[in-house]
């Protein structure tokens, strides 16, 4: 169109900015990684404001658990609509203080290796939680219980903290029951070099040669093959399985625009959204065929067992294995 | 001095309002926690051990630093050599590091694959293990001598060179020196150092975790975190963050029993003069524990260069952005520090009430930071959008945590001045700013300039509570070099690091040579 007398132009111009102040705006609360600039963020936002004729918002929050606490803080006033980057730990929790709405689907289309059902959750990445080393280490435990014998120097990150941290200690609890994971704790005391407060102190240190190994995922050496074109790092796969964290998003029972929200879940379990997950978040993405991952996928380690409890049954057992990994690693 | 209770100026009056909102803003936050809470819930078994070990790791590692500090700070104070005043604006550099940068550049030294252990084994001497007490103490040292020293190194710079040329003519001894000049100057300036550097590392977290070894390492800011954020229990964090108040009240009433003004009398400003006790030894003592300070705290800092320096050149531009926000907001928090201290600082100079004032300032150290922030978020969430004020926040919060550095500084030089030049004003009948002018400022640039050379440093560096608030296009840099460590980034967040640690020593030597600009080396 061609404009042809300012004054029209300054008309057309006050029409178009009213217009822009109904565009819909979609808020969605995530962790600082997700809406950082190399994060999926950006991606994300741009493929969905293609479709939705919105403005899609993030606001970060450091990470799954401070993302809780802040919505938690925010009740019933907050101006969230969607939550992205809770996982399963912290379900039950988000659940429990009446903060989300039902989305709605169902898990067609999801490759999860586990079933998925929650009404108000639906999951849109994951990963194995899992030692990663240089490929130089020799005589790579393949057990906690070899790991334990070991003289192999590990570095965790707190549980109270970290969600990494929380993970490891769901999966030795998983694998290992309230009987045995104490004794594995007390075995894995002497190989712990030091327990980070967050998972870039834990990988800082590792890279820094601190230990042989860190708690990390199996999709870390990923980033290193694809994003620096270094094949030196690998993850070891544990006889007992690997536990998995599982990244959710749903609508907030605060939501505005609930059609929007639900939008924007069906986006969230859409390839547009799917593909961008792999080489941004360093996760598998929630409902991607395995063959569209990028190259490079295919060479990480494929863990035989998954281990994961159900949300209530993470919250249960929480408590205890804290306890249980306080006092073995306090001696 | 403290007889006088004239002249109050309106500065001075500022000074009690000033006072009162500082209270105010780091109770109220606390406050407000405890309402949302609904009531304290009690604490655990867990929650004891942890404030057991916060006192003993702080108690240890302010009371290392500060003795260590006392030769460092007598050998600058003694010393003249070139590079001095580089030198010592180095040398300040740990302190306004952000946590793990600096423990990145003490693991390259002393870890498992550091420097040190590389070199053992490189003879076969076996290995060091730093995790535990000691890796915790080592480190609080590491970030705090350089603070300690700059407080007691201001201690001798308060005697006039005519008490020393007064000295020299009367023969003074290495023991004269020690009972007139070094004694009271250390009874004047210890307490308050130890009292500082005691709070600080009461607040430790990250450090005392990481290289604590493990949980048995656990502070109360830890518990804080956990009580926040694992079980959501803010009760809990309300009743630890209490605990700090109180650790901080029974710690500062403690320190000013002890605290004895020093009375060296006024001089005329001239350039420091060569001691009396001055002997080929002594010089020899100094060289060896300037070196070994030097090589203490640099060594890390060097480790931390060399590891990320490759990478600055190829950093994001969102780094650079955040790095030009960050020199704003360290500039603005400077400004309003520096408006807050001075009124306190004259205020509690001039007065007999300065204990309890300047505790005011040592609870923005004391108390948690994430009490703070929770509080503040939820103390403004009901009227207005937390994420839109997140930068003036983090900027008000940031000057509330330089206050106390700041006062420190700027008190016994305030005091000094009005005792040495307070009569003769009063006798010219100098009031208000002309006073201030003439008679105080002008003996205040030193501090001032190293206080707001240090809240600048210190505002860059931390990350504060915009974690807490951020939203997208209004990081900070050390919350942009966090979120590149975050993202398996290291080598781009080294090199955020690098930039964050030279723009935090830039503007640190900038204020604080502004502040010496006449003082003749």
């Amino acid at each position: 169109m061609k404009l042809t007398t300012p004054i029209i132009a300054a008309g057309l111009s006050t029409i178009a900015g009213a217009a822009l102040a109904q565009t819909p705006v979609l808020t969605v609360y995530t962790y600082d990684s997700f809406a950082s600039d190399w994060g999926p963020g950006p991606q994300v936002e741009l493929a969905f404001e293609e479709v939705c004729g919105c403005d899609l918002q993030f606001t970060a929050t450091g990470d799954g658990a401070a993302l809780l606490s802040r919505l938690r803080l925010e009740g019933s006033r907050s101006e969230a609509d969607i939550v992205l980057g809770l996982d399963t730990n912290l379900i039950a929790a988000a659940d429990e203080a009446g903060l989300m709405q039902p989305h709605g689907m169902d898990a067609t289309g999801l490759t999860l290796p586990i079933e998925w059902d929650d009404e108000n959750f639906m999951p849109f990445d994951w990963g194995y939680f899992a030692f990663v080393h240089r490929q130089t280490l020799e005589d790579v435990p393949t057990s906690f219980e070899e790991l334990a014998a070991s003289d192999v120097s590990i570095v965790i990150q707190d549980p109270r903290s970290s969600t990494p941290g929380l993970g490891l200690l769901m999966w030795v609890q998983h694998a290992y029951g309230d009987e045995r994971a104490s004794e594995i704790w007390e075995g894995l005391a002497d190989n712990v070099v030091t327990v980070t407060p967050g998972w870039s102190e834990a990988y800082g240190l590792f890279l820094d040669g601190e230990a042989d190994m860190v708690l990390s995922y199996t999709t870390s050496p990923a980033y290193h093959l694809i994003a620096e074109e270094d094949d030196s790092y690998t993850a070891a796969p544990f006889t007992e399985g690997h536990y998995m964290q599982v990244e959710v998003g749903g609508i907030l029972a605060t939501a505005d625009n609930v059609e929007l929200a639900q939008q924007f879940m069906e986006f969230m379990v859409s390839a547009a959204f799917q593909e961008v997950i792999p080489t941004t978040n360093w996760m598998y993405p929630a409902a991607l065929p395995t063959d569209a991952l990028p190259d490079g996928f295919e060479t990480l380690i494929q863990p035989d067992q998954s281990l994961i409890f159900s949300s209530t049954g993470a919250a249960e057992v929480r408590e205890d294995a804290l306890a249980t990994w306080q006092n073995a690693l306090s001696q | 001095m403290a007889k006088r209770a004239e002249p109050v100026t309106s500065l001075q009056a500022t000074g009690g309002v000033l006072a009162l909102l500082v209270v105010l803003c780091i109770l109220g936050p606390l406050i407000a926690v405890i309402l949302r809470a609904e009531g304290l819930s009690d604490l655990r078994a867990a929650d004891w051990a942890a404030i057991r070990f916060t006192l003993l790791q702080a108690a240890l590692s302010a009371v290392v630093s500060c003795l260590a500090a006392i030769p460092v700070a007598r050998a600058l104070a003694r010393r003249r050599f070139p590079g001095r005043s580089a030198f010592i604006a180095l040398l300040g550099a740990p302190f306004i590091l952000p946590v793990i940068v600096a423990v990145m550049g003490l693991l390259a030294i002393f870890g498992r694959s550091g420097w040190i252990n590389s070199a053992l084994e490189g003879i076969g001497a076996g290995t060091i293990e730093i995790y535990g007490l000691l890796g915790v103490v080592l480190a609080h040292v590491f970030l705090n001598l350089p603070l300690a020293t700059r407080l007691l190194l201001q201690g001798w710079l308060s005697i006039p060179s005519e008490r020393i040329r007064l000295a020299r003519s009367l023969n003074f001894q290495r023991r004269h020196m020690q009972r007139h000049f070094e004694w009271p100057l250390l009874a004047a300036t210890l307490p308050g150092a130890l009292l500082v550097i005691f709070l600080i590392c009461t607040t430790s977290f990250a450090v005392a975790l990481i290289l604590g070894g493990g949980p048995a390492a656990t502070t109360v800011e830890l518990a804080i975190y956990q009580a926040f954020r694992f079980d959501f229990d803010l009760g809990r964090a309300a009743y630890l963050g209490l605990v700090q108040v109180t650790i901080c009240v029974a710690a500062g009433l403690l320190a000013w029993r002890f605290a004895k003004a020093a009375q060296f009398g006024g001089g005329l400003d001239r350039p420091a003069m060569r001691w009396p006790d001055d002997t080929p030894a002594s010089r020899r003592f100094d060289l060896a524990v300037l070196t070994a300070a030097g090589a203490f705290l640099l060594l890390p800092l060097l480790a931390v260069v060399a590891e990320g320096i490759g990478a600055v050149f190829g950093l994001p531009l969102s780094t650079w952005e955040a790095a030009l926000r960050s020199i704003a907001l360290a500039l603005a928090s400077t400004a309003l520090a520096v408006g807050l201290a001075l009124p306190m600082a004259l205020l509690i100079a001039g007065h007999a009430v300065r204990a309890g004032l300047e505790g005011v300032g040592l609870l923005s150290i004391a108390v948690s930071p994430l009490v703070v922030g929770t509080g503040l978020f939820i103390i403004v969430f009901p009227i207005a959008d937390p994420v839109t004020l997140s930068l003036p926040i983090t900027g008000l919060v940031n000057a509330l945590v330089a206050l106390p550095f700041l006062l420190r500084a700027l008190i016994p030089a305030a005091a000094a001045a009005e005792a040495t030049q307070g009569r003769l004003a009063d006798a010219l009948g100098m009031r208000g700013s002309a006073r201030l002018r003439h008679a105080i400022l002008p003996r205040l640039r030193r501090p001032l300039g190293f206080g707001a050379g240090l809240a600048a440093a210190f505002s860059m560096g931390d990350l504060g509570v915009i974690a807490l608030f951020s939203a997208p296009g209004q990081e900070t840099l050390p919350l942009e070099m966090y979120r590149l460590f975050g993202s398996y980034r290291t080598d781009d967040a080294q090199g955020a690091a690098v930039v964050l640690m030279a723009l935090s020593l830039g503007l640190f030597w900038l204020f604080d040579r502004g502040g010496r600009v006449n003082a003749a080396a």
